[in-house]
C-alpha cells in the first residue's frame, strides 16, 4: 500500500506538468516538503502549470496542503493552473484544502525594543504594588469576616476549623519535631567544637537557649507550616477556583472568605505557636543529647544552666511572633489561591508564589520584630 | 481494495472488563466497519465509555480480543498500541486540551511529536485543521481556559484530526452544546467524514445526532450489544431497554403527535 512518494516536473513549451506520485502522506512529510520546494524552484517561467495527480495512490491533508501550496505559488505569478486525475475518494479533500489558509494573519504589531523593556519594568512594578493590595485587600475581608463572626459566633464553622488545626498540627508534629531536634543537636554540636577552644563550653546552653527560643524555634516551624500546609491551601482554593466552586459559593449567598479562608487562617494562627512551642522543646532536648553525648554534661547541670541563661522573657519573645507569623503565611497562601487562573501551569506558578512569597515574608517579620523587640527592651 | 473496505475498522470480540467484582462488559461483541458513523447508546454508568476506553487501551482488559484496521491489540505489546494510536483521534467529553499550550500548539503536539516537519508547515496545517473544524486562525492564539464550550470541541476534534486518523472517537461530542451549536457540530462531523474518509465511532445520548449522523447505532445494555443496525431497525426493536430508551418520555416529546 504505502509507496515511495515522488515529483516529476516536464516542462513542454511553456506548459509545466507536474506528476506527484506515491504516497503523499503526513509520513511522509520530511521528503514532500523538499520534493514541493524543488518542484517550486523550477516553475520559473513556465505561462501555465498542469498538475496530474493520477499517479498517487493515497493523500492527506499533509499532502493535500503541500500540493495546494505549490499551486498556489504558480497561481501568484499569474499563471493558469489546471489539476487532474484526482482520485474520486479524495476529492472532497482536495476541494476542502483549497478553502484553508485564504486569509491574511494580522501579524502582532512589533514593539521598540526599549519599549518593551520599560512596559515590562513598569508592569512589574505595578504588580509589586498590586501585591501589597492584594494582601492588604485579604486582611480587611479577614478582619470583616472575622468581626461578623464574631458577632454570630454560632456561624463559625467549627468542624473545618478543628479539621484544618487537624491536618496543620497533628499531622505536622512528626516532621517538626524531627526537624528542629537535628537542629537543635547542629547547634549544640557546633557550639560545643568552637567554645572548646575558649574553655567556655558550658556557654552553649546559653546560646542553644537563646537562639531556639527567641529566634529559630519558630522561624524554622513558619517555614516548614509554610512550606507544608501554605502550599497545600494555595492548591485547594487555587484548584477550587478553577473548576468554579467558589463561584458556585458566592451564587449561593456565601461569603467564601468567611466559609474557606478564615477557618484555615484561624487554624494556622492557634496552630503555629503550639507547633512553634513542640519544636522549641525539641530544638532544646537534641541540643541537651549532644550536651551530654559530645560535651560531656550531664542532663541535671544542662537544666541548671539553662535556669541561669534564659528567662521568661526569651520564651515570650518566640511565642508572640509566631500568630503573627501564621497569619501572614495565611494570607499569602489563600490570596495567591485566589489568584489561580484556568490553566494548570497557573495553578503550578501561584503555588510556587505562594511559598516563596511566605517565607520570605515570615522572613522579614522576624527582622521587623527583632528590631522591635530590641527597642522596647525585651 | 473492495475487501478491504469491507473489513471492519475496529473489531471486537467477546470482550470481558471488570473492576473488583464488578463485570461491566460480558462477552460484548461489536464490529465497526470502515467508512461508517457508529453511534454507541447505553444507560448512564452502563460502560459506554468502558468500552471505548478499552479500545483504546486506558483500561486493562480480562479477556477478548480488539482488532484496529486489521491489526490485533495485544495489551503487553506497547508498540502495536503506539502505532495504532497514530491511526485514532480521540475527542474526549471535555476536550481534555492541554491548557498550558496555546490552541494551535495543541493541535500541534501530535504532529510535533510523531513527525518531522519544518514549524512553518506546522502553522499551515494547524491553521488549516482550525478551519476545517470551524474555527477562526485567530482563534489558535488563544488558551483552551479562554475558549467556549462548543470551541473547545471543536478545537479538541482539531487536535484528534491532526494526524489525519482513520478513525475518530468521539465521546459525547453535543453533550453541553446548545441546540442550535450541536447541530452545526453533528453536521461538521458529517462532513468531515465524508472529505476524510473517516470511520467514527461515537458515544452519544443525543437522538438528534443520532437520527441525523449516525450510519448505526449500537445499543448496550447489561454489558453487552443487545441492538445494532440502522434507527429504523432499532426503533423497531423488541428489547425492553432499547424500547425504552427510544419510546421513552423524553424521546416521544421528539416526535409529532398523532392523532
Amino acid at each position: 500500500m504505502r509507496a515511495h512518494p515522488g515529483l516529476t516536473a516536464e516542462a513542454t513549451d511553456e506548459v509545466l506538468e507536474l506528476r506527484p506520485s506515491g504516497s503523499w502522506v503526513s509520513l511522509n512529510v520530511a521528503e514532500l516538503e523538499s520534493l514541493t520546494s524543488s518542484a517550486g524552484t523550477k516553475i520559473g517561467n513556465a505561462k501555465a502549470v498542469k498538475l496530474n495527480l493520477g499517479a498517487v495512490n493515497e493523500i492527506d491533508t499533509v499532502g493535500a496542503w503541500l500540493l495546494e501550496k505549490l499551486s498556489r505559488r504558480a497561481a501568484a505569478g499569474g499563471r493558469r493552473i489546471e489539476m487532474t486525475g484526482v482520485a474520486e475518494n479524495y476529492i472532497g479533500l482536495v476541494e476542502e484544502v483549497r478553502q484553508v489558509n485564504r486569509r491574511e494573519i494580522e501579524p502582532a504589531p512589533k514593539q521598540n525594543p526599549v519599549v518593551a523593556k520599560l512596559a515590562d519594568l513598569g508592569r512589574s512594578t505595578l504588580g509589586a504594588a498590586q501585591d501589597v493590595t492584594v494582601f492588604l485587600d485579604m486582611l480587611a475581608a479577614l478582619s470583616f469576616a472575622l468581626l461578623r463572626t464574631l458577632r454570630r459566633p454560632r456561624s463559625l464553622r467549627v468542624t473545618s476549623l478543628v479539621y484544618q488545626m487537624y491536618r496543620i498540627g497533628w499531622q505536622a508534629i512528626p516532621i517538626v519535631v524531627l526537624i528542629t531536634f537535628l537542629i537543635g543537636a547542629i547547634i549544640g554540636q557546633q557550639g560545643i567544637f568552637h567554645f572548646r577552644r575558649f574553655g567556655a563550653e558550658s556557654y552553649v546552653v546559653d546560646m542553644v537557649g537563646i537562639l531556639v527560643l527567641r529566634e529559630l524555634g519558630v522561624l524554622i516551624v513558619a517555614i516548614m507550616v509554610a512550606g507544608r500546609s501554605g502550599s497545600a491551601y494555595t492548591a485547594e482554593i487555587g484548584s477550587m477556583k478553577m473548576r468554579e466552586e467558589i463561584d458556585a459559593l458566592v451564587t449561593m449567598g456565601l461569603d467564601p472568605v468567611e466559609v474557606l479562608i478564615l477557618p484555615r487562617i484561624v487554624a494556622l494562627v492557634l496552630t503555629l505557636p503550639i507547633l512553634a512551642f513542640i519544636g522549641s522543646v525539641a530544638a532544646l532536648y537534641g541540643g541537651g543529647l549532644v550536651a551530654q553525648l559530645y560535651g560531656g554534661m550531664g542532663p541535671a547541670i544542662f537544666i541548671a544552666r539553662l535556669h541561669e541563661a534564659i528567662s521568661v522573657t526569651h520564651f515570650e519573645v518566640g511565642m508572640l511572633k509566631a500568630p503573627f507569623m501564621a497569619l501572614v503565611i495565611g494570607i499569602v497562601a489563600c490570596s495567591e489561591g485566589l489568584r489561580v487562573k484556568g490553566s494548570a501551569e497557573s495553578l503550578g506558578q501561584q503555588t510556587t508564589t505562594s511559598v516563596v512569597k511566605s517565607i520570605f515574608l515570615v522572613i522579614v517579620l522576624d527582622g521587623l520584630f527583632a528590631v522591635f523587640f530590641a527597642s522596647i527592651g525585651m | 481494495m473492495d475487501d478491504l473496505k469491507m473489513s471492519s475498522a475496529i473489531r471486537v470480540t467477546n470482550l470481558v472488563v471488570g473492576f473488583g467484582r464488578q463485570v461491566v462488559l460480558n462477552e460484548l461483541s461489536l464490529d465497526v466497519r470502515r467508512g461508517e458513523i457508529l453511534g454507541l447508546v447505553g444507560a448512564s454508568g452502563g460502560g459506554k465509555s468502558v468500552l471505548m476506553r478499552t479500545i483504546i487501551g486506558l483500561i486493562p482488559r480480562r479477556s477478548g480480543t480488539i482488532e484496529v484496521m486489521g491489526v490485533p491489540l495485544d495489551g503487553a505489546e506497547e508498540r502495536a498500541t503506539q502505532a495504532a494510536a497514530t491511526s485514532w483521534g480521540i475527542l474526549f467529553q471535555q476536550g481534555a486540551l492541554f491548557s498550558s499550550l496555546t490552541v494551535k500548539q495543541n493541535v500541534q503536539f501530535p504532529l510535533r511529536e510523531n513527525l518531522q516537519m519544518s514549524q512553518s508547515l506546522m502553522d499551515e496545517i494547524a491553521i488549516a485543521k482550525l478551519e476545517m473544524v470551524g474555527l477562526r486562525a485567530e482563534d489558535g492564539d488563544k488558551f483552551p481556559a479562554e475558549l467556549s464550550g462548543g470551541m473547545t470541541k471543536r478545537a479538541a476534534l482539531a487536535r484528534a484530526l491532526a494526524l489525519d486518523p482513520a478513525i475518530v472517537f468521539l465521546d459525547e461530542p453535543t453533550s453541553g452544546l446548545d441546540p442550535i451549536s450541536a447541530g452545526d457540530f453533528d453536521a461538521l462531523i458529517k462532513t468531515l467524514q465524508q472529505t476524510l474518509g473517516l470511520t467514527v465511532f461515537m458515544v452519544t445520548h443525543d437522538l438528534a445526532s443520532l437520527n441525523t449522523v449516525c450510519d448505526r447505532v449500537a445499543a448496550l445494555a447489561d454489558g453487552k450489544i443487545v441492538a445494532i443496525g440502522p434507527m429504523s431497525d432499532l426503533l423497531r426493536s423488541e428489547h425492553p431497554w432499547v424500547n425504552a430508551y427510544f419510546h421513552g418520555k423524553r424521546s416521544q416529546m421528539l416526535q409529532p403527535k398523532e392523532s
